[in-house]
């Protein structure tokens, strides 16, 4: 079976600014696949180069059998990619309800099946209960609690969370964790930008970690932790050493 | 959750109606014609600002520049019918058509920018309008266009010795711009245009098409703010460019809203009850002074409300939110 999503290498320059030079991944279906690696790696490009937020200055991207490399943002959308922002980018002025009713229309022409959708997404990421408040209103766990859901309503195939972890309390971190578990056993394969290794580790199949723009490990999680690069890569030369 | 959906969609139709029904009644106990002239225009400007909310308010582009459509209204309407004899109800629609293209036309180019620019452009254009219909020699230059009169007619939708049927045109304009937002407020449009109006960039993620969704939301506008454009020259029957393409025009649109609650289903109606009866008086109290006292009490009004209420006045009767907990 082919990748759901493969980045053939992709480069993208800022002017002369590279921050991915020469990327090529791959995402299998019904994997949960982190992305990691330290500041400046080029991790949030990457995301943005597949979200279509802006197409790659070179290279290709396949999303599911169909070349996706110069399909706008929506589109993506529509073919099957959910994200998050990791400056959460709620519709402050809206309902929670109404929020994730927009995710919820690109399948549901009828507003009735959109709003039912739209619940049964807020009962699985147990914002339920919040459903008729103002998304202005939420705390900072729940905004990134809407986004996912929001994201969700869309039904991907591949969803794309970006760093939906970071900066929550272990507890709320503890919650996403076992949300982001439970939207790969509905069948479907994420993709996620996180900063905190502790958190991510355990909870991907795989790594791949970027620096400065290019992979420079990719593998099993546990093995990735261990790699001298990779230490390297994070706290600099002289921890390396004793791998 | 549905049912309490659906139950407030409900309740706002019957208010509506029963406002209405109420509406057509008043000219049976209103006879003075001043009054019955100040209650047309209200319902004109509740009609048109309702119309500019919809652009302005759910899809949030601030829009000073829809005077350009009211006027493109007005004198599609009279050029239709002086130079090719076309009555006014077909020149109605045609208005309507010409500014809704017009309007997304302008929208190409304009709907890249954002914010202030955007605003900034809407007013250019309307003052480029109007210094195009100024210079106009066929359309009538700064002299505008006479509506001949030819007697009390429907067809010819021209009334010299009852403004009644005026009142209830003016009425059912403004029915219809509520009960156009009303439908599109639950509809993917609506719910499109309030995400583009939120965030573009997390509604372009979701699906929405951002910049098609901003023309729509233009052209619905126009459309309906040309149909008053048509209908104010048939009840002033003169029409020159200042008179329908004025700045004033555009103001008139945003204020309502803006005063009663921009963006909101009601807001635009409230809005013009207070301000509309309030600017005719005091220019009728204050008749001879030019445009000034008005303005001045506008301004100080909207002044007033930002500082206040920034969410317009409806935001007094909005109900308090409920709380939950999330698990």
């Amino acid at each position: 079976m082919t990748a759901l999503l493969e980045t053939r290498g992709v480069w993208q320059r800022f002017g002369g600014l590279v921050a991915n030079s020469d990327v090529s991944i791959s995402v299998g279906r019904g994997e949960i696949v982190g992305l990691i690696g330290p500041n400046g790696a080029g991790k949030s490009t990457l995301f943005n180069l597949i979200a279509g937020v802006l197409p790659p200055t070179q290279g290709s991207i396949l999303f599911d059998g169909e070349d996706v490399t110069r399909m706008p943002a929506a589109v993506r959308c529509q073919r099957g990619i959910g994200r998050t922002f990791q400056v959460v980018k709620s519709f402050e002025t809206m309902t929670v309800i109404d929020n994730v009713i927009v995710g919820a229309l690109v399948r549901n022409t009828v507003m009735r099946e959109a709003r039912r959708k739209a619940h049964e997404v807020l009962e699985f990421t147990g914002l339920a209960a919040r459903a008729d408040v103002l998304a202005s209103d939420l705390v900072p766990a729940e905004k990134r609690r809407l986004e996912v859901a929001r994201a969700l309503a869309t039904e991907p195939k591949l969803l794309l969370l970006d760093e939906v972890l970071t900066g929550l309390t272990p507890t709320e971190a503890q919650t996403g964790v076992a949300l982001v578990r439970k939207v790969r056993d509905a069948g479907i394969t994420v993709l996620m930008v996180e900063h905190v290794m502790e958190i991510v580790m355990p909870l991907v199949d795989r790594a791949i970690v970027l620096d400065l723009g290019k992979v420079l490990v990719e593998g099993k999680p546990t093995e990735v932790v261990r790699d001298p690069k990779v230490i390297k890569a994070y706290l600099g030369d002289r921890h390396a050493v004793g791998a | 959750m549905d049912k309490d959906f659906a139950a407030r969609r409900r309740r706002d139709l019957i208010i509506a109606a029963a406002l209405a029904a109420i509406a057509a009644l008043t000219p049976l106990f209103v006879k003075d014609v001043v009054v019955q002239n100040i209650m047309i225009l209200t319902l004109m400007y509740a009609g048109l600002s309702q119309s500019w909310n919809i652009l302005s308010g759910y899809c949030g582009q601030i829009s000073l520049g829809h005077a350009l459509y009211f006027g493109l209204g007005a004198y599609t309407t009279e050029l239709l019918f002086t130079k090719f004899g076309v009555l006014p109800w077909f020149g109605m629609l045609a208005g309507g058509v010409v500014s809704a293209l017009i309007a997304m036309g302008l929208g190409y180019p304009f709907f890249r920018l954002r914010g202030h620019y955007f605003v900034i452009a809407t007013i250019v254009i309307a003052e480029i309008g109007l210094l195009l219909f100024h210079n106009w020699e066929w359309a009538g230059a700064a002299m505008g266009i006479t509506i001949p009169i030819r007697g009390d007619s429907w067809l010819k939708f021209q009334f010299l010795r009852t403004k009644l049927p005026y009142f209830y045109f003016a009425l059912a304009l403004c029915c219809l711009a509520w009960f156009v937002t009303w439908w599109l407020e639950n509809s993917k449009w609506g719910f499109w245009w309030r995400a583009v109006k939120d965030n573009p960039e997390a509604a372009e993620s979701l699906g929405v098409d951002v910049f098609n969704s901003k023309m729509g939301a233009a052209a619905v506008s126009a459309f309906l703010v040309a149909v008053g454009g048509s209908f104010y020259a048939q009840f002033v029957s003169y029409i020159d460019p200042e008179s329908v393409m004025g700045f004033q025009f555009s103001l008139l649109m945003a204020l309502p809203a803006v005063l009663g609650g921009i963006g909101t289903l009601w807001g635009p109606v409230l809005g013009a009850a207070i301000l509309i009866p309030l600017t005719e008086l005091t220019r009728f109290k204050f008749g001879g002074s030019g445009r000034g006292v008005d303005l001045i009490v506008y301004g100080t009004l909207i002044v007033l409300i930002s500082l206040a209420l920034p969410r317009g006045l409806l935001s007094l009767f909005s109900r308090p939110k409920k709380t939950g907990v999330a698990r």
